[in-house]
């Protein structure tokens, strides 16, 4: 073996494992995909239902326990599933170690904001 | 950021061409990718127009033509010419295969004939592989056992069994598919890429082997195995048509019911 071969080799097996998410990313990321199709279908047939009927009926429409409870899951399905997207895309693509950090903090966080501002907005109609 | 854009360095240039001087009917131009470190210069595509009816049926063929007959300076790996030493995978008409399977019939036009894509380059046709052999000594592939065989016998594996690598064992190492792969192109340096990958899952497979467990913890890693995006470019291009991609497809499903 020349002296580079010897060198990748030495690079391979240091390269740390990154426990961090193996399977356990890449199965919730394909539950929550799926998690999201009829979630997906049943919210845009039924709020378009309601959207057509009016305010006042969307409202009504809102303050079913099964629709608030539909939302509230889907609120949540969606904005996991967007952070855990864009996290592999981050991965993929921003090789600079500083940035890839920053930003997948950034896009944890800026999910979370989201998913609670959702399911709170969905909580104040709802009560 | 991923590069997206050549370094200037590596801007490809008009190279030299070399007109057929002869009379024929026949007559097929070959664009080639030429870079040698001993210059300074950039990488430039030189064109030979070769006389068909004169050349065998495959691309390797037309290159060492040309490396006999108009140009020994050229450089590319050959060796079994038939499909099995894998030598002589390159980039020929946009797809990565073996020059010694591609026939010049299936290519319309003229042929373009490029490296590996995405590979440092040795010389001309010459990609550096260095890297993606560490990767694949990094997955052992060999058989590893604890117990040993009856004395004096091989060991026994029935005909079912044995079908379980076939589609895997067949693999020659030529590289097409890792190359293939963007992927593999934007994080080669710490996913494994398809070709090793399979070769992972030929010794997950086989039920002789003794050290599936150990095999799969150590591929149960975001970048190793899960860069996989399954965009199938590897099983697209196998020249041997085999299928990488379902070999990872296997592998992610072996970790998924460990858990």
């Amino acid at each position: 073996m020349n002296n580079s071969t010897v060198q990748n080799l030495i690079k391979v097996k240091d390269m740390k494992k990154l426990k961090t998410h193996g399977v356990g990313h890449w199965k919730l990321q394909r539950i929550s995909a799926i998690a999201m199709i009829p979630l997906v279908i049943w919210f845009t047939t039924s709020l378009m239902l309601a959207l057509m009927n009016g305010y006042e009926q969307s409202i009504e429409w809102l303050q079913s326990p099964f629709n608030a409870t539909g939302l509230i899951l889907l609120f949540g399905t969606l904005y996991f599933h967007a952070a855990s997207g864009l996290q592999v895309v981050i991965e993929d693509y921003v090789h600079h170690e500083g940035l890839k950090i920053v930003s997948l903090i950034l896009i944890k966080l800026i999910a979370t904001v989201l998913g609670v501002l959702s399911i709170l907005c969905v909580l104040k109609i709802y009560l | 950021m991923a590069e997206f854009a050549l370094p200037r360095h590596s801007k490809i240039v008009k190279g030299i061409d070399y007109p057929y001087k002869g009379d024929t009917k026949n007559s097929r131009k070959v664009n080639v990718y030429r870079w040698s470190p001993d210059d300074d210069e950039n990488p430039r595509i030189d064109s030979y127009t070769i006389d068909l009816d004169d050349c065998g049926p495959m691309v390797l063929d037309a290159l060492i033509k040309i490396k006999q007959e108009i140009d020994s300076s050229l450089t590319f790996r050959r060796s079994c010419r038939e499909g099995i030493c894998g030598s002589c995978s390159m980039n020929i008409d946009g797809t990565n295969t073996l020059a010694c399977l591609k026939s010049i019939e299936d290519v319309k036009g003229e042929i373009n004939i490029y490296p590996l894509p995405h590979m440092d380059v040795v010389k001309d046709l010459v990609p550096d592989l260095t890297k993606a052999y560490a990767q694949l000594t990094s997955v052992k592939p060999w058989l590893q056992t604890d117990t040993k065989p009856e004395k004096g016998k091989s060991r026994k594996q029935s005909p079912k069994e044995r079908e379980q690598i076939d589609g895997l064992w067949e693999c020659v190492l030529c590289f097409s598919c890792t190359t293939s792969c963007p992927s593999y192109w934007w994080n080669g340096d710490k996913y494994l890429g398809p070709a090793v990958l399979l070769q992972a899952y030929r010794w997950i497979a086989d039920s002789r082997d003794e050290n599936t467990n150990e095999r799969l913890d150590d591929l149960e890693d975001s970048f190793k195995l899960y860069r996989c995006h399954t965009i199938m470019n590897c099983t697209k291009t196998c020249p041997k048509g085999l299928n990488p991609a379902k070999a990872i497809g296997e592998i992610k499903k072996l970790q998924l019911e460990r858990k």
